[in-house]
């Protein structure tokens, strides 16, 4: 089947995670193959979600965990966690 | 994107001591058992409510909620989503309390194909990133993750930040696998379309500044 440029972009999200149907995949790339438009923009969002997981090495405040295990402390001197069949 | 790092059995194995061990009574093994995700809690926290000393303390209610709730925890889902499920409660409770939430509604109201229209730069394959800072490209990227609606931010987040996959995410916010990805690529094609044009515009001005010629992304 031929596809627009807008089908494409419909399911790029699809492609990239590789979850559309065999026949669809074959259909986007045969379209991805001479559309420079969309191949840019299937390259961009990809890029995009690269930037994203980068977030994952940013660092904590500073004596965040202090602080959470300080706190965390006073409740674990003091406290077992609840038995089950205890409402929220 | 789609890789994810394998279950490694010995850790889970020694998740499972470390609960069975808190649960028995040695309350300070509690400390060790969530160290691992500190990181990975104050990020959802922060995603949500856009604020770092509310996401702290998000996280903390979530971390003493958890404590409190451990008993309750059956090993059918992997730690880190239960404690993740749990700060993502906190944060849209406190989301709630200040009528900051926009949460749902926002499917309905919106056809699912057809309403995007991507910014289509033929020549962004030559926005040079290599001319941005490192720190700046963030800015630009977590100034976009802010601005999307509520439900947008969350998935976005579960899944491209914490790569947690389509199944864990679809159970932890409670909605189909089909509505996860419906939202998953409505949040990626905003900020594909926000955040192309910004980084070439700023690329433009870092290229002036240091005096780059045309490089390539990456």
């Amino acid at each position: 089947m031929v596809l627009s440029c807008r089908h494409v972009w419909d399911r790029i999200s699809g492609y990239i995670d590789n979850t559309l149907d065999p026949a669809v995949r074959a259909d986007v790339e045969r379209h991805l193959a001479t559309c420079e438009i969309c191949s840019a923009i299937l390259d961009s969002t990809r890029n995009i979600i690269v930037l994203m997981a980068d977030d994952r090495v940013f660092e904590l405040p500073l004596d965040f965990s202090k602080r959470l295990h300080a706190r965390l402390d006073e409740v674990l001197k003091h406290e077992d966690p609840e038995p089950l069949g205890i409402g929220p | 994107m789609t890789t994810r790092a394998p279950v490694d059995p010995h850790e889970t194995a020694s998740e499972q001591e470390l609960i069975a061990s808190i649960l028995a009574g040695q309350r300070e093994n509690f400390h060790l058992l969530i160290r691992p995700y500190e990181k990975q809690l104050y990020r959802t926290a922060l995603a949500l409510v856009k604020n770092e000393a509310e996401a702290e303390d998000v996280v903390q209610d979530a971390v003493l909620k958890a404590y409190r709730k451990l008993a309750s925890f059956r090993g059918d889902a992997k730690f880190s989503t239960w404690l993740i499920a749990i700060t993502l409660n906190e944060a849209r409770g406190r989301l709630r309390r200040e009528n900051r939430a926009a949460i749902d509604s926002l499917d309905e109201k919106r056809d699912d194909s057809g309403d995007f229209t991507p910014a289509a730069l033929t020549d962004w394959r030559e926005v040079p990133l290599a001319a941005l800072e490192r720190r700046e490209i963030r800015a630009l990227v977590q100034q976009a993750v802010a601005e999307l609606p509520d439900a947008y931010r969350e998935i976005i987040t579960l899944r491209d930040v914490e790569e947690l996959s389509v199944n864990d995410t679809a159970s932890l916010l409670g909605i189909s696998v089909a509505l996860v990805k419906v939202r998953l690529h409505r949040a990626r094609m905003m900020l594909q379309k926000k955040l192309v044009p910004q980084l070439r515009l700023a690329a433009k001005a870092g290229r002036k500044r240091l005096g780059f010629g045309r490089l390539s992304w990456f």
